[in-house]
């Protein structure tokens, strides 16, 4: 069974169809991109999964819960969590704070023993800032951990975002543009990281990316959509050869001018 | 130059004994000042001051307890039954601390900006104002008609109780005023805030028809007092009855004790304050005023953090809303106006939103400058006017001064001046907030680890 399934996901701003009928089907353990020109509705697609946004038609099914009347917060502790095309870090917050806002669902501790410091509300942060200091040197961020996050390069600071969300123990991680704005070097080491997140936690992904060295590179599954709908799904090679994907990100002209070099 | 013969000069000051002298020093001289001039302003800011370099110079985690206590529990009350006017002014400080600190919780904590935090010190005070005065007699009459000589509702001891009431009432108040407001972000929350800050100001002032619960703008008076027992009169007599030089009336006592009273609300809420910022209560509040959208997709529930917020702030309110009214004896409206959030308000800012430490300074600087330097410049100026005094290249003679220039009614200036001035130079407060620096776990665990086995 398919652990994230869409069925006619519409989702309208005034005139605007910024989601139009998407099916989509995910399998547990792979990790899948979306691609598609700017605009192409991409991350309104995500804020519906998420919960920011409530699909105005349509069903969410996620490991088998239907989602899309939950708020964000219950969709976070139903396992699945995410990052964001600009940074969203608590900025004036540590690092691990970071990191021990991301289990905010795992955690029991009662209004009671977090005024006492009950035996088992010590144990509950000791146990949570080992998991988040293990989780720091999951990501590359080890001993910063008293930093505040506004204060980390920007490299940096997409690395403590894939490592809040993993706090969670999420079943499913949506990654939002994860490399962007890295150079060559950092995009290799965070596809690496995602791989390493899927192979060693068994965690599914779903990522928006532009850079396409990232797409074709780690992507089992690619997604394509133009204005608000999908337009073709299949591996790496069947959309590089797909023309209306070809089409929608340079034009029909293109495709033409394709056509014409073959005959001649 | 000046700059680093300044660094070294305190980083020499920092070692060794110097800052238990300097501490020392501080507070005797401020103490004898006080005893000496019991009248003068300046000896008293000499004083209250010593807090401050009790709080910034470094020493031992136990003398500094030890000396505030000194400070707070011994000096302060017989300084302040020595001149009664002391005492106002360390009870309103500590009741602004008090109500500072609630307020941070929602703002400096939560990032909610409530215009209106007033509302919930109201309700605190008018519940015991109800319920510990002849109030309930006199329902079924217009204000100003009741007959006279009626009992109390409720005995004095009933006051003590009321304390803990009102923390559940006020949190209640703050989850039915909060339930509704909080879907709102940024100014429209500050909007909608203020304006039910004013509601429950209206409701005090109309609550006088078709029942007269509130007696109007007239406000409710007497309001009972709680029972003090003779022995702390006769106790506090027998032990500082010479330093004091008069015999205390209870009436001065009763000032002592509320005084005692709002010092003690003020360390529990410091410890509940920093109990619950420091657990996944408080990430949640600071992730919440850190970024909305982020905290909600990393699962934080945001209208129940954000009312837990509004409930916790407004419970503080509430106690102290209950000790005013035992203080005061009278209660009305007019206590509760905006400019008295907007007031505590400036103390969050100007000390430092989100700062404990610095809540306290600013709700301190507040309630000087309004208590004393505004009404001590009046009075300056009220002495001018009585001379012949003449400014000179101008002219002018302090005689001519217009009336209406009075200080002591410049406090909503002294707010804005505040506001504006914090806004551009320090616009994380005096004292600004830090998170706390963790040791690694892992470190520790490993070193037990290796302790462990031998």
């Amino acid at each position: 069974m398919a652990l994230l399934e869409t069925v006619d996901v519409v989702k309208r701003f005034g005139g605007l169809t910024a989601v139009n009928k998407v099916n989509f089907k995910l399998d547990q353990g792979r990790i899948v991109s979306i691609i598609g020109p700017n605009g192409a509705g991409k991350t309104t697609f995500f804020n519906c999964l998420t919960g920011i946004y409530h699909p105005d038609e349509g069903q969410i099914i996620f490991n088998g819960r239907p989602l899309h009347r939950l708020r964000p917060d219950q969709i976070a502790s139903h396992g699945l969590s995410r990052t964001f095309q600009n940074i969203r870090l608590f900025g004036n917050m540590s690092v691990i704070e970071n990191i021990l806002v991301g289990m905010h669902v795992h955690l029991r501790q009662s209004p009671l023993s977090t005024l006492f410091h009950l035996p088992s509300f010590k144990k509950e942060e000791k146990e949570a800032e080992l998991k988040a200091e293990e989780l720091m040197t999951y990501v590359g961020l080890k001993g910063v951990g008293n930093e505040l996050a506004k204060n980390l390069p920007y490299g940096g600071q997409r690395r403590l975002e894939i490592a809040r969300a993993l706090a969670a123990d999420p079943l499913m991680l949506l990654l939002d543009e994860p490399a962007a704005g890295m150079n060559p070097q950092e995009t290799e080491e965070v596809t690496r990281l995602f791989r390493r997140i899927r192979d060693q936690k068994g965690i599914t992904i779903l990522l928006i990316e532009h850079d396409m060295r990232v797409v074709m590179n780690i992507s089992e599954l690619i997604c394509v959509m133009d204005y608000g709908e999908k337009i073709a799904e299949g591996t790496p090679d069947e959309i590089r050869a797909d023309t209306r994907v070809i089409e929608a990100y340079l034009g029909r002209g293109a495709v033409a001018g394709q056509h014409e070099k073959k005959v001649a | 130059m000046i700059p680093v013969f300044l660094k070294n000069t305190t980083k020499r000051l920092e070692q060794g004994l110097c800052p238990y002298i300097l501490i020392l020093v501080h507070m005797v001289l401020g103490t004898a000042l006080v005893y000496i001039s019991p009248r003068s302003n300046l000896a008293f800011l000499v004083l209250i001051t010593s807090f401050f370099s009790l709080y910034s110079f470094k020493a031992d985690r136990r003398f500094k307890l030890a000396a505030g206590m000194v400070l707070t529990l011994l000096i302060f009350p017989v300084v302040g039954v020595r001149n009664i006017f002391y005492l106002e002014v360390i009870f309103q400080i500590s009741v602004f601390s008090a109500l500072a600190l609630g307020l941070n919780i929602v703002v400096g904590f939560a990032g909610l900006l409530d215009l209106g935090y007033v509302a919930f010190y109201a309700v605190g005070a008018y519940l015991w104002a109800f319920f510990g005065s002849q109030q309930f007699y006199i329902l079924h009459f217009a204000p100003g008609t009741q007959p006279s000589h009626l009992p109390f509702l409720l005995p004095g001891d009933a006051f003590y109780l009321f304390v803990f009431v009102a923390i559940l009432v006020a949190a209640l108040t703050g989850i039915l005023l909060g339930t509704p407001v909080l879907r709102l972000r940024g100014d429209y929350l500050a909007i909608v805030t203020l304006g039910f800050g004013e509601v429950i100001r209206v409701l005090a002032n109309n609550l006088d028809k078709p029942l007269n619960f509130t007696n109007g703008p007239q406000g409710i008076t007497p309001i009972q007092q709680p029972t003090m027992p003779q022995v702390a009169v006769d106790g506090f007599n027998a032990l500082f009855g010479r330093v004091v030089g008069h015999t205390v009336s209870p009436a001065d006592m009763y000032n002592v004790m509320f005084y005692l009273f709002a010092l003690a609300v003020i360390i529990i809420i410091i410890f509940v304050t920093r109990r619950l910022d420091d657990s996944k209560i408080g990430r949640a509040w600071t992730a919440i005023r850190e970024d909305e959208t982020a905290a909600i997709a990393m699962g934080v529930p945001l209208v129940r953090m954000k009312l837990a917020a509004f409930a916790v702030g407004a419970s503080f309110a509430g106690v102290m809303g209950v000790l005013l009214a035992g203080s005061r004896t009278f209660i009305s409206p007019e206590s509760f106006s905006f400019m008295q959030s907007i007031g505590v308000l400036s103390m969050v800012i100007l000390g430092g939103s989100g700062s404990i430490p610095g809540v306290i300074l600013g709700a301190a600087t507040v309630t000087i400058l309004n208590l004393q330097v505004l009404q001590g410049l009046s009075l300056y100026l009220s002495q001018l006017r009585q001379t012949d005094a003449v400014i000179p290249i101008i002219n002018f003679a302090w005689a001519n001064l217009s009336s209406q220039l009075d200080p002591a009614k410049y406090q909503r200036l002294l707010f804005g001046l505040i506001l504006i001035l914090m806004m551009i130079f320090r616009p994380a407060g005096l004292i600004p907030s830090q998170r706390r620096k963790r040791e690694p776990a892992s470190d520790e665990a490993e070193a037990k680890e290796y302790h462990g086995t031998p």
